[in-house]
């Protein structure tokens, strides 16, 4: 049957229907890869066992623990307990569980270990074309390679788990095209803190992103992984960036990925991909990358967003505003540039790979973290962690008087042990800013990797092009 | 799962745009390894002071709450994490139905799986229902309709398999698993 052009996600989505959306049932869409962890899943096994079902591709699913862990090293490799209870509790769960419906499982001390979205890119299973799954909103990040990938609920998981098939309705589609070279200082975590200011937070709701255009594809893949990663942010179901040579040689190679001739074929079926020529999306929204600027938070959702240089918006007679705002403990038409800073935390799913890392070395290499201010970096996984202390990174880090941990999600959320205390102001390179994520009472301004070393230098909010 | 049918109940309103999971349900209580017992800690940062201790100004709290199962949210509730522990609190608390312009599309998926009716609505009745905090409704799933104390009657829309599932009670991993023919087919073909 002839087609006219298609999107990327009009093609993956398609290859995938077992069968299409009708007018009263959704698509049944066959899923390639189900990437598991400890906290959306046991539920999800729970309804297993209680109706007698199995794992039905346990080849297709992949098992690790990243958002309950610790990250001080003694209580992962076992020379302490873990010390919350309950988060100990979940990770034996993850592992009976994988051991009793034969699900691989990359476990609390595997080399390979780290944020569920930052290893399946690592692995190199995280693949152009392929749909990817997993109980975690930032799911959105493997779309980065060319991939449809989205989060699931707990009760979905399980349905993956027993059938490898989602209900779906098809989203639309939403064009973000981008043009323009990105200035210095500026990074991609400010490109995507922009899109979602211009966007909204529910601006994407329904849809599926693809980013586009000459600033996309010069991004490196760890940037085009921050980008696709805060696609949720914006309210969408996925962000994709069509698979390139960029892709190809990021891929090539990597423990999981095809060799020989199988990568050859695989090649051969992602350079058919991309977006045809002429091809129609539901929306298109265009953004100049030179007018981009460092970008930090100053609410309570992620698209309460300004430029470092600029000053909180004013908003007379919004209420969830002015909440937002005394949560935040900061005025409307302030500027927030030296804004006093108690904590700052480099890590997440959104910017802990090594480029991450390296960006916010090159800040803090000779110098010291301000007097009382924490600093905390977590690598995404145990390869980045081995990478970084390779190139001495972490000595950069601990030279600095900042800590440096285990892989895992630390505080991007506050379900481990890491915690921002009431009150305190966080500086964080991780995605949401919402009240309480980071510990009850916290306060997070979202910012790139360059722009959180800043402010662990100066203790107050700064513009990284001041010590790059 | 319990089917749905139709509702009277008086609402509770939680106006804010953009209330995330997060605060429907904080991290912490994520540990759990079940589906019940959530319904004590939802809007737990809201609801109890630093002590513990109730909050004298959380709707929640308020003696004109108890016994409510709808609510009333404001523009994309439900935002940002995928947490399914966001849909188990509320309808652990008691809660069957919410009522709203727009909610974040993770939220609503897991919704319609827990027998929680998201009942979209203009923003001429949402603004109604939120400038008349515990007015009874009556929501119909059957007709569609959302019956409010005025007499007005508002349709909703809802997809005709999410309506068939949540009057029925069925679940969707039963019609996934009895399109098993059909996946095996999908496998050999690719």
């Amino acid at each position: 049957m002839a087609r006219g052009p298609q999107t990327l996600f009009d093609k993956v989505w398609r290859r995938h229907e077992v069968s299409p959306e009708g007018a009263d049932t959704p698509a049944v869409l066959y899923i390639d890869l189900h990437l598991v962890h400890e906290v959306t899943s046991p539920q999800a096994f729970a309804v297993l066992r209680e109706r007698g079902l199995t794992v039905r591709r346990p080849e297709r699913t992949l098992a690790t623990m990243d958002h309950s862990t610790p990250t001080l090293t003694a209580q992962v490799f076992g020379g302490a307990p873990i010390a919350l209870d309950a988060a100990r509790r979940q990770v034996r769960e993850l592992e009976a569980n994988c051991a009793e419906f034969g699900v691989e499982l990359l476990g609390l001390t595997h080399s390979q270990r780290g944020i569920v979205h930052i290893i399946g890119p690592e692995l190199g299973l995280t693949q152009p074309g392929k749909t990817i799954v997993c109980g975690d909103s930032h799911t959105s990040t493997h779309g980065a390679v060319g991939a449809l990938a989205f989060g699931i609920g707990t009760t979905e998981v399980g349905h993956v788990l027993a059938t490898q098939c989602l209900l779906q309705r098809k989203p639309r589609t939403l064009a973000v095209n981008v043009s323009g070279g990105l200035r210095a200082g500026v990074t991609a975590k400010d490109l995507i803190l922009t899109i979602i200011g211009r966007l909204g937070v529910s601006g994407g709701t329904g849809h599926v992103i693809e980013y586009r255009g000459d600033t996309i594809r010069a991004l490196d893949m760890d940037e085009r992984m921050t980008v696709c990663n805060m696609s949720i942010e914006a309210g969408a179901r996925a962000g994709m960036i069509a698979p390139d040579e960029t892709t190809y040689r990021y891929l090539a190679g990597r423990p999981r990925a095809p060799r020989g001739e199988a990568w050859e074929q695989a090649l051969d079926a992602w350079r058919g991909l991309p977006t045809d020529a002429g091809a129609r999306f539901d929306r298109e929204v265009d953004l100049d990358a030179a007018a981009v600027e460092p970008m930090i938070t100053y609410g309570t959702n992620p698209g309460m967003v300004i430029p470092i240089g600029g000053a909180i918006p004013q908003r007379p007679g919004d209420a969830a505003f002015a909440q937002a705002l005394a949560y935040m403990g900061l005025t409307a038409g302030q500027p927030i540039r030296d804004q006093p800073v108690n904590v700052v935390f480099l890590g997440s799913c959104t910017n802990a790979r090594l480029s991450d890392l390296r960006s916010a070395a090159q800040v803090l290499r000779g110098r010291r973290i301000a007097p009382g201010l924490r600093m905390l970096v977590v690598p995404g996984s145990q390869q980045v962690k081995r990478e970084a202390e390779a190139e001495g990174l972490d000595r950069v880090f601990l030279e600095a008087g900042a800590e440096w941990r285990e892989s895992g999600c630390s505080m991007c959320l506050g379900m481990n042990g890491d915690l921002v205390g009431r009150g305190e102001y966080s500086v964080s390179t991780s995605n949401r800013n919402f009240e309480g994520r980071q510990g009850s009472g916290a306060r997070t301004l979202l910012a790139s990797p360059v722009t959180a070393a800043a402010c662990a230098v100066r203790g107050r909010v700064t513009d990284p092009r001041e010590l790059l | 799962m319990e089917p749905f049918t139709t509702l009277t109940s008086r609402t509770v309103v939680l106006a804010g745009a953009n209330i995330d999971t997060d605060q429907i349900i904080p991290a912490r209580f994520l540990t759990t390894t079940t589906r019940e017992g959530l319904g004590e800690h939802l809007f737990a940062d809201w609801r109890y002071g630093p002590d513990g201790t109730p909050r004298t100004d959380f709707v929640l709290n308020g003696p004109e709450a108890q016994g409510c199962r709808i609510l009333v949210a404001g523009r994309n509730f439900g935002c940002g994490s995928s947490r399914e522990h966001a849909p188990w609190a509320l309808a652990d608390y008691g809660f069957r139905a919410v009522i709203s312009t727009g909610l974040a599309d993770i939220f609503r998926s897991n919704c319609l799986k827990n027998g929680l009716l998201p009942v979209m609505v203009e923003e001429s009745t949402s603004a109604w229902l939120i400038g008349h905090p515990g007015a009874e409704v009556t929501i119909d799933l059957i007709a569609g309709t959302l019956t409010l104390p005025t007499g007005r009657a508002v349709t909703f829309p809802l997809e005709a398999f999410a309506r068939h599932c949540l009057l029925q009670g069925v679940d969707e991993l039963t019609f996934l698993l009895e399109r098993r023919d059909r996946i095996e087919a999908y496998e050999r073909r690719s």
